[in-house]
C-alpha cells in the first residue's frame, strides 16, 4: 500500500463484495418460491440465475426470493425490478432464466413473449 | 468473483456468543449444506448489532431482516422457510413483516433514531476482514492525513472539531495532543481497559470494527509524532484481544501499520497489552504503571502523561471511542462533526443501556439527546408495568438522577450541572422495585473492593461510607450520619489522588440530594419504602 490510489483500488474491489448489504443494487431479481414455485422447478431457476450472474461477473444485481404471489399456474415466476419498473415473467425454465439475464439485464430489452400480462 | 444471493450476518458480539450465537451459526452452516445452499448463501460473523437484550441476532441481506432471540431449534425453520421459500419467519422478527421481500429493512426499535458514526460499520462488515473495512472507506482518513496534512494541521482539525475524551473525563482531545507534540520519543496508548460496571461500548467497538480504532491510533500517532502505540485491553475481553490482534496483523500485511506508511516516511506500529482486571488500571497513570510491569497504582500529577508518561516519555492516552471518532473527523472535517450534538459537546455518544429497561443494548445517539428520549423511545420504556425511579449516568462512578430530571440533555456540561457525569456512557435504569440505599451499598461495595489503597481519602473513605450505609440498612443510623456521609464524600472528591476516589462519591452525593426522603424513611421511620431492606419494616405494613 503506497498511495491513496492503491487503497481506492482495493476499496472498489471490496465494495463489490459488500454491496448486497447496502441496498445499492441496480437490479433486483425476485424468484417466487412458494410451494407452487418450488414444485414447478423454481430452485433450478435460482441456480441457473446465480450461475449466469457469476459467469458474467455481474455484481450490481441482487437475487432474492419471495413466497407465493397468487399466480400459481404461471410458476416458476421471475420478477425483474429495474429502474423502478417491475416486470414479471411466467413459466420460466433454467434456459429461459439465462436468456432473461442476457436480454433484459445485460441488453436492457424486456423479453416480451414471457411477460405475464396484468 | 463468487456470487451469493444472500448474506447472513451472525452477530458474534459477546452477549450473542454467550446466548449461543456460535451454536446457531454452526447449525446454520449444517442446515445450509443440507439444503445445498452453501454456495448460494454466505454466512458472515459480525460485531455487535445493538439489540443485546434479544441476543442472539441474525440479519439476512439483501432483505435486511433482523431475526432476534434465535435459538438453535429455530435455525431449521429460518433456512427452510426464508432461505428456500422466501418467507421470512415473522415470529422471530418481532415487528410485522409482510411476507413480501420488497418490504425491506425491518429493524428493531432500538436501532431506529440512532446516529451512527463510531458504530457505522458494526453489524455491517466482517471485523476479521480488513478489505471489508476498506470497502466502507476505511484507512482513507489515514491516507489523507499522511499525504495531505501536516501533524499540526491534524491536531488543529481535531481541536476545532471539539472532540472530547469519551472515556469519562471529557478532556478536549486536540488540546491533549498538542501538549505532547514536542520532544523526541513518544508513545500513544489506547485505553481499552473498560472497567466501569455496566459499560461495554469499547468492547463492542473493538469486536465490531477493530480497524477504526487502529486507524484512529495511527492518525493520533502521526499528529503527536509517536511511532509506538499500545492498546491496553482488559484480560476478560478475549474476543476483543483476538480480533484486534488479527486486525493488527492484517494492517501490517497491507503496510497500513509498520514502516513508511503510504510512502510518507511516517512509521507506526501497535502492540497489545493485556490488563489483569483491576478497575484502577483504567486510570491513565495506573495503566501506564501497569504497562511498565509495575503494580497498577496512580502516580502523582503533575507531571502529566503528556510530559512524563510511559517510561518517562511524553505519552498520549486516549479512549477507544475517542480514537474511533478521529478518522471521521479527518475524513469529513471539523465543521461536519460540530454539526452533530451540542456546541459544548459535539458529536455522538455511544451508550450502553442496562437495568430495568425493555431494550437493553448498545446505542449511538447525538450528544444532547434527553434521558427521556433514550429511555422511552430507543429503550422502549420500563418493562412489566413498573415506573421509572432512577437513572445512573456514566457508570457506577456517575451520578443518579430522579424522574424530575428526565429532560436533562445528555452532554458533558449539562450533566455536570446536576452533579452527574456522562462518563463512559453507561446508563443504568432502575424501576420502583429498587431501594436507593440498597443500590448505594452495591456501588460502595464495588469501590471498597477496587480502591487501590495508595491515597488515604479513598482507601479509608470508601469502607467508612460502606459502614454508614450498612448502618442505615440495619436501622441503627441516626440523622447526623447522613451529614457525615455527605462530608466524607465531599472530602474524598476534593482530596483523592485519582479519578477513582474523586468520582466514587458522585452516587453518594446525588442520591443524598435527590432521594433524601428515602434515606429519612429508613432512619426515622425504620421503614424501607421499596421493601428491600430485610431488617426494616415495609412501609404500610404494621
Amino acid at each position: 500500500m503506497k498511495s491513496l490510489e492503491d487503497l481506492r483500488a482495493l476499496k472498489k474491489k471490496a465494495q463489490e463484495k459488500t454491496k448486497l448489504r447496502e441496498g445499492q443494487e441496480r437490479v433486483k431479481i425476485i424468484v417466487t418460491m412458494g410451494t407452487c414455485g418450488i414444485a414447478s422447478g423454481a430452485r433450478d431457476v435460482v441456480v441457473a440465475l446465480m450461475e449466469e450472474l457469476k459467469k458474467r461477473n455481474i455484481t450490481d444485481v441482487t437475487l432474492t426470493q419471495t413466497g407465493c404471489i397468487g399466480m400459481c399456474e404461471k410458476e416458476p415466476i421471475v420478477i425483474v425490478e429495474k429502474e423502478g419498473k417491475k416486470t414479471a415473467y411466467g413459466k420460466i425454465s433454467p434456459d429461459k432464466a439465462v436468456q432473461i439475464i442476457n436480454q433484459h439485464i445485460v441488453n436492457n430489452q424486456v423479453v416480451g413473449e414471457w411477460v405475464i400480462e396484468p | 468473483m463468487e456470487f451469493y444471493r444472500n448474506h447472513i450476518l451472525v452477530c458474534t458480539g459477546e452477549p450473542c456468543v454467550l446466548k449461543g450465537a456460535l451454536e446457531v451459526e454452526s447449525i446454520l452452516l449444517t442446515e445450509l449444506q443440507k439444503q445445498g445452499l452453501e454456495n448460494e448463501i454466505r454466512v458472515i460473523r459480525t460485531g455487535c448489532l445493538g439489540p443485546c437484550n434479544v441476543a442472539p441476532v441474525l440479519v439476512v441481506y439483501p432483505e435486511g431482516i433482523y431475526y432476534s432471540g434465535v435459538k438453535p431449534g429455530d435455525v431449521q425453520e429460518i433456512v427452510a422457510e426464508h432461505l428456500v421459500k422466501g418467507r421470512p419467519v415473522t415470529r422471530l422478527v418481532g415487528t410485522d413483516v409482510e411476507k413480501r421481500v420488497d418490504v425491506v429493512y425491518q429493524v428493531p426499535q432500538i436501532l431506529t433514531g440512532q446516529e451512527r458514526v463510531v458504530l457505522r460499520n458494526c453489524g455491517i462488515i466482517n471485523p476479521d476482514e480488513i478489505v471489508e473495512y476498506i470497502g466502507r472507506g476505511g484507512y482513507e482518513a489515514l491516507g489523507k492525513a499522511l499525504i495531505h496534512l501536516k501533524p499540526e494541521e491534524v491536531i488543529e482539525e481535531v481541536k476545532s472539531s471539539g472532540l472530547r475524551g469519551r472515556g469519562g473525563a471529557a478532556f478536549p482531545t486536540g488540546l491533549k495532543w498538542s501538549f505532547t507534540a514536542s520532544g523526541e520519543e513518544k508513545y500513544l496508548i489506547c485505553n481499552a481497559d473498560e472497567g466501569e460496571p455496566g459499560t461495554f461500548k469499547d468492547r463492542l467497538i473493538l469486536e465490531g470494527d477493530p480497524h477504526a480504532v487502529l486507524e484512529g491510533m495511527a492518525i493520533a500517532g502521526y499528529a503527536v509524532g509517536a511511532e509506538h502505540g499500545f492498546i491496553y485491553i482488559r484480560g476478560e475481553y478475549t474476543l476483543s484481544i483476538e480480533r484486534v490482534q488479527r486486525a493488527i496483523d492484517q494492517a501490517r500485511k497491507l503496510g497500513l501499520l509498520g514502516k513508511n506508511i503510504f510512502d510518507s516516511g511516517f512509521s507506526f506500529d501497535v502492540e497489545i497489552r493485556v490488563g489483569a482486571g483491576a478497575y484502577i488500571c483504567g486510570e491513565e497513570l495506573a495503566l501506564i504503571e501497569s504497562i511498565e510491569g509495575k503494580r497498577g497504582e496512580p502516580r502523582y500529577k503533575p507531571p502529566y502523561p503528556g510530559q512524563t508518561g510511559l517510561w518517562g516519555k511524553p505519552t498520549v492516552v486516549n479512549n477507544v471511542e475517542t480514537l474511533a471518532n478521529v478518522p471521521h473527523i479527518i475524513e469529513q472535517g471539523a465543521e461536519w462533526y460540530k454539526s452533530i450534538g451540542t456546541p459544548g459537546s459535539p458529536g455522538t455518544k455511544v451508550f450502553t443501556l442496562t437495568g430495568n429497561i425493555k431494550n437493553e443494548g448498545l446505542i449511538e445517539v447525538p450528544m444532547g439527546i434527553t434521558l427521556r428520549e433514550i429511555i422511552y423511545q430507543l429503550g422502549g420504556g420500563i418493562p412489566d408495568g413498573h415506573s421509572f425511579k432512577m437513572a445512573q449516568t456514566g457508570g457506577t462512578a456517575g451520578g443518579c438522577l430522579p424522574p424530575e430530571m428526565l429532560d436533562v440533555p445528555m452532554d458533558y456540561d449539562e450533566l455536570a450541572k446536576v452533579g452527574s457525569a456522562l462518563g463512559s456512557g453507561a446508563l443504568l435504569i432502575m424501576d420502583d422495585r429498587h431501594c436507593i440505599v440498597d443500590l448505594l451499598k452495591c456501588f460502595m461495595r464495588f469501590f471498597n473492593h477496587e480502591s487501590c489503597g495508595k491515597c488515604t481519602p479513598c482507601r479509608e473513605g470508601t469502607p467508612r461510607l460502606l459502614e454508614l450505609i450498612e448502618k442505615i440498612m440495619d436501622g441503627t443510623a441516626v440523622k447526623a450520619d447522613l451529614d457525615l456521609m455527605a462530608k466524607l464524600a465531599e472530602n474524598m472528591e476534593i482530596s483523592s489522588l485519582c479519578g477513582l476516589g474523586q468520582s466514587s462519591p458522585k452516587p453518594v452525593l446525588t442520591l443524598l440530594e435527590y432521594y433524601q426522603h428515602e434515606f429519612l424513611a429508613h432512619i426515622e421511620d425504620k421503614k424501607c419504602p421499596a421493601g428491600v431492606c430485610k431488617k426494616l419494616q415495609v412501609k404500610g405494613v404494621v
